[in-house]
């Protein structure tokens, strides 16, 4: 389904994120990575609370917008195509350390080269699976 | 109390800035990554709006030393690249490209079920595998 360009939401949005991580880094010293959080939340005692109160908040606040906004697009994608994806995207970030939170957006504002080296690995093969998947076999799901 | 309600604050600005900024709509990430056609780049200013806030703001927490609760800051990351870091971050990028989904965006649609449901919960599974294998 193709979508719009649309800088100045693109834009907004990504500043209320940037402002998130600020607030949670600046406020607790912690870093807003979404995959590590998750992680932690499930397999940690310690330091439960403000994780998921964090994880709350994100799901609620995004969920509240979009009873206003309407729902995000898509519907009946291929369940098989959505647990292969979901399994390699929790292994790799999981040994990669992060995701386009952790280390794309606190990474980056960390000035951390592991974590530049991380955002153009994911991006690199992200642009690559889309192009085989859609241009190359055209099997995208 | 204090640390839960600016985590709370935190996610739900977070949680916001997804929605707003359209990443909690699959299409939308795909399509950044279709840079050989129907190219939206819309991700790439999501990314640069957050960075133009969070570089100041986590250089500005860096001088003071502290957070405003008294943590001591998590220490640098280290510079080492290594094949774990590179493997991993591929793989994460395949899933990504297969489905248009990471974990920010998964859990944000977690309210309309279905897709976001089954996707977390393979993720979670993903998760767990690398755990494993990690501690043989």
């Amino acid at each position: 389904m193709p979508t719009d360009f649309t800088p100045t939401s693109a834009l907004l949005g990504g500043m209320l994120i940037g402002l998130a991580a600020t607030l949670l880094y600046a406020g607790i010293g912690r870093i807003a990575g979404i995959s590590g959080i998750l992680n932690n939340t499930v397999e940690q005692r310690a330091e439960r609370g403000w994780r998921i109160a964090f994880l709350l908040g994100l799901a609620v606040a995004a969920g509240a917008w979009s009873w206003f906004a309407g729902p995000p697009a898509r519907s009946g994608f291929p369940l098989g195509w959505l647990l292969s994806a979901g399994v390699l995207v929790g292994f790799g970030t999981r040994l990669g350390n992060g995701c386009t939170s952790g280390q794309g957006i606190c990474g980056l504002a960390r000035l951390s080269p592991r974590s530049l080296a991380a955002v153009l690995a994911f991006m690199g093969s992200g642009i690559g699976t889309v192009y085989l998947l859609r241009h190359a076999f055209g099997m995208a799901p | 109390m204090k640390r839960i309600a600016i985590a709370l604050a935190a996610g739900a600005l977070f949680g916001l800035g997804l929605a707003a900024s359209g990443m909690t709509n699959p299409d939308k990430v795909l399509n950044f990554l279709d840079v050989a056609g129907r190219w939206d780049p819309s991700l790439a200013l999501v990314m640069a709006g957050a960075l133009l806030v969070s570089a100041p703001g986590f250089a500005w927490t860096r001088r003071r030393g502290h957070s405003a609760c008294g943590d001591a800051l998590p220490a640098q990351p280290a510079a080492r690249i290594d094949a774990r870091l590179l493997g991993g971050s591929a793989l994460f990028g395949i899933g990504w490209g297969i489905a248009g989904y990471c974990p920010g965006p998964a859990l944000a649609n977690l309210a309309h079920g279905g897709e976001a449901i089954a996707f977390v919960i393979a993720m979670l599974a993903g998760s767990r595998l690398a755990r494993l294998l990690q501690a043989r």
